[in-house]
């Protein structure tokens, strides 16, 4: 069977973001960008799933900018077979993002798609809920073991008061949580390898889907900052200024 | 102008959340109804009608409606959405899963982890792990959103008054089933709404050090247990302890980080506590920087002497 796994690039985890002083966002120009890390798990999984020989292809899409390429080549070179690019210069929110992943869906007829749970730029946390409801999929987020068989999906999913596990009738959606697994790095004859697998190119216009924001961001602040503590010489002043100073025991 | 807000419940009372996300909806004005959807879950609705300014409790009681799955909840929401302009639920594990389906199925945008009401259409959010604060303005008709409940102090949970009406269930999808839940068993407080929480990194070494240091100390101050993403992934505990960004995000009055460095995706978690105290060996590490009271030593020697002094 084939797998879709969609993939976003965002400022890679380790930069710490700066916002712009007209408030209008954050300054991603010169910024090292990455692949978001909840998506290397996806793509990840469904590796391991065709090497256990249960996905046959796996499709890795992207959606923005020309450059979402490089994101792209690196899904290819972890060993995805070929790549859809839906290029844009336009913002595009997690509902019109499941749109045009519906499109794809519709043309590639995966029988899963794996994504990350969320994108560590907007922390929405959205898009694959939103792709199992426009498709009537059912779904499994934040998940942490996945195994498929006889036309289900058995996921063990993170929840709040521990483990849960769902069974879920295939096709579906499926969201990575960050222990489902541990991405493995592109060896260079991989990155190599991939740079000649097929990459398509779309755009939204084409898919006839409409992209048009319905969240307008008005601004975006720096959060307020903690006023400097200080540093205590032993247990003792400790006890004595959560007693006294902060009066929190 | 109503809103509705979606109660997360074990079928006999409610989450600690609901009350945050009830008090979310009072910053918008208008009446606030509470749908409780469970399977024997009168309880819960009684609960939800003792809530302060709730004026009525919808219930839908439904066998298929037991594992609180997305795809049997959405439809019902879906089904009874066109009476509100604001549906909300709490940015928990059963929110964020649930609420993004019943936008897409109503074809609007979810506004998530919203920390701050500006008006019926405008909301103040974190971005990239709470570096920054976004505030959007929706342009749908029905306002979908998840509530992060440190930004609201909750609402009593007792004093009101609403009427209970039972509604018709929506139909079994029938696509999916919850096989098992395995639930973190504990006598302490919950970590999302503790006062206090006594937290553990790395530092602490392995799982049994990490219990045999922090758990006195916890017993003590009858404080709840955390732990950095580091210390989940190397096994210490269970995954429902870490707090961070993709974990738990908490606001206790005390919390005490040990043998934690301070990653900006855990910082993301408690920053927002009112009193912060880190414990770590080495005085360079991030957590200083948003400490309130740091000190530099050996946790095995301090921690100890903190749980004898207290």
């Amino acid at each position: 069977m084939k797998i879709l796994v969609p993939v976003k690039r965002v400022v890679d985890y380790n930069v710490k973001v700066r916002v712009k002083a007209d408030q209008t966002g954050v300054e991603i120009a010169n910024v090292k960008m990455s692949m978001n890390p909840f998506d290397e798990i996806a793509i990840e999984e469904a590796v391991k799933l065709k090497e256990a020989g249960v996905v046959t292809e796996i499709i890795a899409v992207s959606i923005g900018v020309t450059q979402c390429q490089e994101t792209l080549r690196t899904a290819l070179a972890m060993g995805a077979d070929r790549a859809i690019l839906v290029e844009t210069t336009a913002e595009i929110q997690p509902l019109a993002v499941a749109k045009l992943l519906k499109a794809i869906v519709a043309n590639e007829t995966p029988q899963l798609v794996i994504l990350g749970k969320q994108a560590i730029d907007d922390d929405s946390n959205q898009t694959g809920q939103m792709l199992a409801a426009l498709l009537n999929w059912p779904q499994a987020t934040f998940a942490s073991k996945v195994t498929i068989a006889n036309g289900e999906a058995e996921v063990m999913r993170e929840i709040d008061g521990g483990m849960e596990t769902v069974a879920i009738k295939l096709p579906a959606i499926i969201t990575t949580d960050l222990r489902l697994n541990t991405p493995r790095y592109a060896t260079l004859p991989n990155i190599m390898k991939a740079k000649k697998k097929q990459l398509d190119i779309i755009t939204p216009e084409s898919m006839g889907v409409d992209v048009t924001p319905r969240l307008k961001t008005l601004k975006v602040v720096e959060p307020a900052k903690r006023k400097g503590g200080i540093m205590v010489p032993d247990v003792a002043t400790l006890v004595e200024k959560l007693r006294n100073e902060a009066k929190v025991i | 102008m109503a809103t509705l807000v979606i109660a997360e419940h074990d079928n006999s009372s409610l989450k600690a959340g609901v009350t945050n996300t009830v008090a979310a909806a009072h910053k918008l004005g208008g009446d606030i109804h509470v749908l409780v959807a469970g399977s024997g879950c009168a309880g819960a609705a009684t609960a939800a009608a003792a809530v302060a300014g709730v004026s009525k409790v919808l219930v839908a009681d439904a066998a298929h409606y037991a594992g609180s799955v997305a795809e049997n909840l959405a439809p019902l929401v879906v089904g009874i959405a066109k009476d509100y302009s604001h549906i909300m639920a709490g940015a928990t594990a059963f929110g964020k899963n649930l609420m993004p389906r019943v936008a897409a199925l109503l074809d609007v945008m979810q506004i998530s982890d919203i920390v701050s009401v500006d008006s019926a259409d405008t909301f103040v959010r974190p971005i990239y792990a709470g570096n920054a604060f976004a505030t959007v303005q929706s342009s749908d008709a029905i306002k979908i959103i998840t509530v992060r409940s440190t930004g609201f102090d909750a609402v009593a949970a007792t004093g009101g008054n609403a009427v209970i009406e039972n509604i018709a269930a929506s139909a079994d999808a029938g696509v999916s089933r919850v096989v098992k839940q395995e639930l973190s068993k504990s006598d302490r407080p919950e970590l999302a709404a503790a006062k206090r929480i006594v937290s553990g990194g790395r530092g602490l070494g392995d799982g049994d050090k990490y219990r045999a240091v922090l758990e006195p100390l916890a017993d003590k101050l009858g404080a709840a247990l955390g732990a950095s993403r580091a210390a989940v992934d190397a096994g210490f505990v269970p995954n429902d302890y870490q707090v961070g960004q993709t974990g738990k995000i908490v606001a206790p009055e005390l919390y005490i980080a040990v043998g934690i460095s301070g990653a900006i995706q855990h910082l993301a978690g408690m920053k927002e506590s009112k009193v912060i105290v880190a414990i770590n060996k080495d005085p360079d590490a991030p957590i200083f920087q948003v400490a309130d009271y740091g000190l530099v030593g050996d946790l095995f020697t301090l921690v100890p002497e903190l749980t004898a002094a207290i």
